[in-house]
């Protein structure tokens, strides 16, 4: 039951971390949820993730997971878990939702700022770092071979040469992976 | 694909007569719909439902919003949701739009959750989520290289880049600090340029 102060504080404070997609946040997220908080390991985290990119809907949403199994963890209830997951929901896109909704509205005005541009074109490439960064501590717990050295390589490369629906290829990946990864 | 097929007047009249229409109970369904059917990327579906189909909003104004979330804080997604719900219903419109693209995908990643944390050191689920993690590393990185040839406006922006990824994965900085601390510099970095823009009339 103590957990659950606990997400709000850590999901509000992830949320605003979130600039140009939700792995920017990963870094910090690993940090919290697996080193500081103990709710589960690396490879737990990235699994939920990972599988989180077949769901349908905004693909973060292995957060509800996470509070839900943190207070799980705690309480051994699973109403309560349930309970965890939603406050998770709430506190993750809460901050930056009463933001977009203050920017949404102001827009006529920002727009015109001449400030704006600079802050787009500024923090373009922090942002481009920040899901970099993401990726890359993610992927170290991800690719452990060269299976899934391969299988990165493979999703990657399609991406960037055909229009393929994302979902697919990791419904691919688990495919490969079922097959011929080979369990330490 | 076929919006070339209607001239410009005719969609604005379609938007405004089908958006006097439209309930918070309406943007709740279909942003549930769009939460329940979005696989492999959220942003497609809502152009293809509340563009195309609905016309509850104009092209124009779907890729002004669509560029107010990319230069925000927050999932494309959900501030999607929010800036779209809020202009068709108010904030109430815009918790409706959150919850509904939320829900679906939500309550089935607390369902898979749950499987895994009774299954997941089973050796096949192991196997096929190495597989699925290692596919999500590669789609992760297409998607930052796909938005860096997009969002980036200059070469040195690549030196910010750069700067970035250290300070978070070599320096340990964290993420707070990078973004502030190399933000701040990257924005002054692109101080307003007269000649850049065309309307500052100062």
């Amino acid at each position: 039951m103590n957990e659950i102060p606990t997400l709000i504080r850590v999901f509000a404070y992830l949320s605003i971390l979130t600039v140009g997609g939700g792995m920017a946040a990963f870094p910090e997220m690993e940090h919290l949820t697996v080193g500081v908080h103990n709710w589960m390991t690396s490879a737990q985290l990235v699994h939920m993730y990972s599988v989180g990119q077949m769901a349908p809907g905004p693909n973060m949403m292995m957060i509800v997971s996470i509070g839900d199994w943190a207070v799980w963890e705690a309480s051994h209830s699973m109403a309560l878990g349930i309970i965890g997951g939603i406050v998770v929901i709430f506190a993750f896109f809460g901050p930056t939702a009463l933001l977009a909704l203050a920017v949404g509205r102001a827009w006529n005005k920002l727009e015109k700022w001449p400030w704006r541009l600079s802050i787009q074109q500024g923090l373009a490439p922090v942002s481009v770092g920040l899901l970099l960064a993401g990726t890359l501590s993610m992927a170290k717990t991800a690719v452990t071979g060269w299976t899934t050295g391969g299988i990165a390589l493979f999703v990657l490369l399609t991406m960037l040469w055909r229009k393929v629906n994302p979902a697919l290829l990791v419904l691919a990946g688990a495919v490969i992976g079922a097959l011929f990864v080979h369990p330490k | 694909m076929s919006e070339a097929i209607k001239p410009p007047v005719d969609e604005k009249a379609l938007v405004a007569e089908a958006r006097a229409k439209v309930t918070v109970f309406d943007v709740f369904l279909q942003f549930l719909i769009i939460g329940a059917t979005s696989f492999g990327g959220v942003v497609p579906y809502l152009r293809e439902n509340l563009v195309t189909k609905n016309h509850w909003v104009d092209d124009k104004e779907f890729v002004e919003l669509l560029s107010i979330s990319q230069s925000l804080p927050g999932l494309n997604a959900t501030n999607m949701a929010i800036l779209l719900g809020d202009r068709l219903k108010g904030w109430l419109g815009a918790f409706a739009g959150l919850l509904g693209v939320c829900l679906p995908g939500g309550m089935l990643m607390l369902a898979v959750g749950m499987f895994y944390r009774v299954h997941g050191d089973h050796a096949f689920v192991t196997k096929l989520l190495a597989g699925v993690a290692a596919a999500a590393a590669g789609l992760l990185l297409a998607t930052v290289i796909q938005l860096g040839k997009k969002s980036l406006s200059h070469r040195f922006d690549l030196f910010f880049v750069l700067v970035t990824v250290l300070a978070v994965n070599r320096m340990h900085l964290g993420v707070p600090k990078t973004l502030v601390i190399v933000g701040l510099v990257a924005i002054l970095f692109h101080y307003p340029r007269k000649s850049e823009k065309e309307s500052v009339t100062r």
